[in-house]
């Protein structure tokens, strides 16, 4: 268990540093050179005092080597346009992220699930047909369109809910105005994970269904009901633990469409601010941060997923 | 002699598989009908948008005399826009910008993904070391996010959009390449036709690449469908491609503030990439269905 754990941590540490490479090179050898990596508004003169005092005129791998000696020490360096360190400025967002991608993934894991199994055991019906088609219809819709018809109908017709916003917090918190403002946000990130939850589901259901101990268990004459969610559907849902972690990247882009949308004050919004002022150092520190929650997540799924089914462990 | 023989056997092995499989594949396309139908939808699709501004001639730019967000007429079939631009139009050309962009980065992402699949598979050691750690960094990366950093750093040009989504998306592409060359590169004709003395490119591009070609066909597909969303997500946001040049993306743009007076210009674009999108995924569906090899072997 240790050695896996070792080994994956080591892999994990690999993977953020190959990162790190790619986006600070990709950010830095951009046209221009280090001139073009400062604010396109500013005048000659407050260009050259960015230069100076950033360092931009060093070579990119003396200040790729800075740069990475500081977020060792968790110094992301400083936001060009508000002069605060990044890793301040991301601090304040992410929590919000993270809120809106965990209830998004219990909302999506559970109906995904139901979904599937419904979906198997009704394999080849109307019902089956129907969830099918919703779900490649749920994977085609532009996301911030679905946003859009949704805050016109509920929010600008209807008035049943509040258009943007993270809702009450703090003092003047309350359960309903705060579930309120969750709903639509949930239900739009999660058409970029539920439907591939729903038809992971159902083909894991219906490959374990088809195995020997399911026909043996009905040989033997247990229950369609026990067979299905005692003996079947234990061991369908493992598998769907490790689409989980494919999701994470999916559902962190998904947040900054969605948090755009609703005026969500995540990491997501955060990073088009800063793409918009082409605020450099804190669109590198968003990207390693993001990265770092990605393979935080894989780790864990990886992890869990050793735990429950001992065939891995022993691959690894 | 015989060994002669028996490459020669395997070699002509490799064209039957390619040819039953191919065979199959058509076969069951045929009886999936929503992949049947979303096929042709998209052919009449990808008609009407290059070919139709040859027939209408009124351009995506020009201020209609009629004024702005005027309704139904003949002059404007689906009316003008809050600039008073001819909707139709904007629909077609636009749709030529979106349809393209989503082509051109699944063709690209495709060239970059069996590339490093490939290489990685076929060449191994150091190779596949670097290229697998590379792909997997990427695949950490959550795509939009990399998509939003480097088109703030190079720019909203419709080239730099299609080479960015390709950035951005071709590493499942490399993972199916890579999984299938290892797999392939075990078989007997493979061996013979290393045993009888072909370069490894030449190995590659005759009988290895040929057996991958439906993998690489359904995620290409799917990669479209992606792309056309990734584009008209970025275009929405404002850092995609941008106006006065249309796409289906930022065509939506404006349009929430209108959608009571002018509803079209809310829905019209929203419907068009919606069906687009989805007769993609369902034909990347069917293909996949199609080729499972628990249907082919059947």
């Amino acid at each position: 268990m240790l050695r896996f754990l070792i080994h994956r941590i080591g892999q994990s540490i690999i993977l953020l540093f190959i990162v790190t490479i790619i986006t600070f090179f990709l950010i830095n050898l951009a046209p221009g050179g280090p001139k073009g990596v400062t604010r396109m508004d500013a005048s000659p003169e407050e260009r050259q005092a960015m230069i100076e005092r950033y360092g931009l005129d060093k070579p990119v791998i003396v200040r790729y080597g800075e740069w990475l000696k500081g977020a060792i020490h968790g110094d992301l360096g400083i936001s060009y346009t508000s002069n605060e360190p990044v890793i301040k400025r991301i601090d304040e967002r992410l929590p919000y992220t993270i809120e809106l991608t965990v209830y998004t993934i219990i909302f999506s894991v559970v109906f995904g699930i139901i979904f599937g199994v419904i979906s198997a055991i009704r394999r080849g019906k109307v019902l089956d047909h129907l969830i099918n088609f919703v779900s490649v219809i749920g994977l085609s819709i532009p996301a911030f369109w679905l946003g859009i018809m949704l805050i016109l109908l509920f929010s600008v017709s209807l008035h049943w809910l509040p258009s943007s916003g993270v809702g009450p917090r703090g003092s003047d918190f309350n359960v309903l105005g705060y579930l309120a403002h969750l709903i639509m946000p949930v239900i739009i990130l999660s058409t970029t994970v539920l439907p591939n939850i729903v038809r992971f589901t159902r083909s894991s259901m219906l490959e374990v269904i088809s195995q020997n101990f399911i026909r043996t268990a009905r040989a033997k004459g247990a229950k369609e009901v026990v067979v299905i969610y005692s003996h079947a559907l234990r061991n369908a849902l493992i598998p769907v633990i490790t689409i989980i972690g494919v999701m994470i990247p999916r559902l962190l882009s998904g947040a900054v469409i969605t948090e755009s949308i609703f005026g969500w004050t995540g990491i997501g919004n955060l990073i088009i601010e800063a793409a918009n002022g082409r605020d450099y150092p804190l669109v590198m520190g968003i990207t390693v941060v993001i990265t770092v929650v990605v393979i935080i997540c894989n780790l864990l799924v990886d992890l869990i997923y050793s735990q429950v089914d001992p065939r891995v462990k022993n691959v690894a | 002699m015989t060994t002669a023989r028996n490459i020669k056997d395997s070699l002509s092995q490799a064209e039957v598989t390619k040819k039953k499989r191919q065979f199959a594949v058509l076969t069951h396309l045929k009886q999936n009908k929503v992949a049947f139908i979303s096929f042709i939808f998209l052919i009449l699709v990808h008609i009407i948008v290059f070919l139709g501004p040859f027939a209408w001639h009124v351009t995506p730019e020009q201020i209609s005399k009629d004024g702005s967000l005027v309704g139904w007429s003949l002059q404007h079939p689906f009316g003008t826009d809050d600039l008073g631009r001819d909707v139709f139009s904007r629909m077609l050309h636009g749709g030529r910008v979106t349809l393209l962009v989503g082509l051109c980065s699944m063709l690209f992402s495709l060239i970059i993904g069996t590339f490093i699949g490939a290489c990685a598979g076929f060449l191994g050691k150091a190779v596949e070391a670097v290229f697998m750690r590379i792909t997997e960094a990427m695949m950490a990366i959550p795509n939009f996010f990399f998509v939003l950093v480097a088109l703030t750093v190079l720019g909203t040009s419709p080239f730099m959009v299609i080479i960015v989504i390709a950035f951005s998306s071709w590493m499942e592409i490399a993972r199916i390449v890579y999984g299938e060359t290892l797999k392939w590169k075990e078989y007997e004709f493979v061996e013979a036709a290393n045993a009888s003395g072909a370069s490894t490119a030449r190995i590659m591009a005759k009988y290895i690449l040929p057996q991958i070609i439906p993998s690489i066909i359904v995620s290409g597909t799917l990669t479209i469908a992606w792309a056309i969303l990734t584009e008209s997500a970025i275009s929405y946001l404002g850092l995609g491609i941008q106006p006065p040049t249309a796409t289906w993306g930022n065509m939506l743009q404006n349009s929430q503030q209108y959608i009571w007076t002018a509803p079209i210009l809310g829905i019209l674009p929203g419907i068009a990439i919606t069906l687009v999108v989805l007769a993609y995924n369902f034909l990347g569906d069917g293909l996949r269905d199609a080729l499972d090899p628990r249907y082919v072997n059947k």
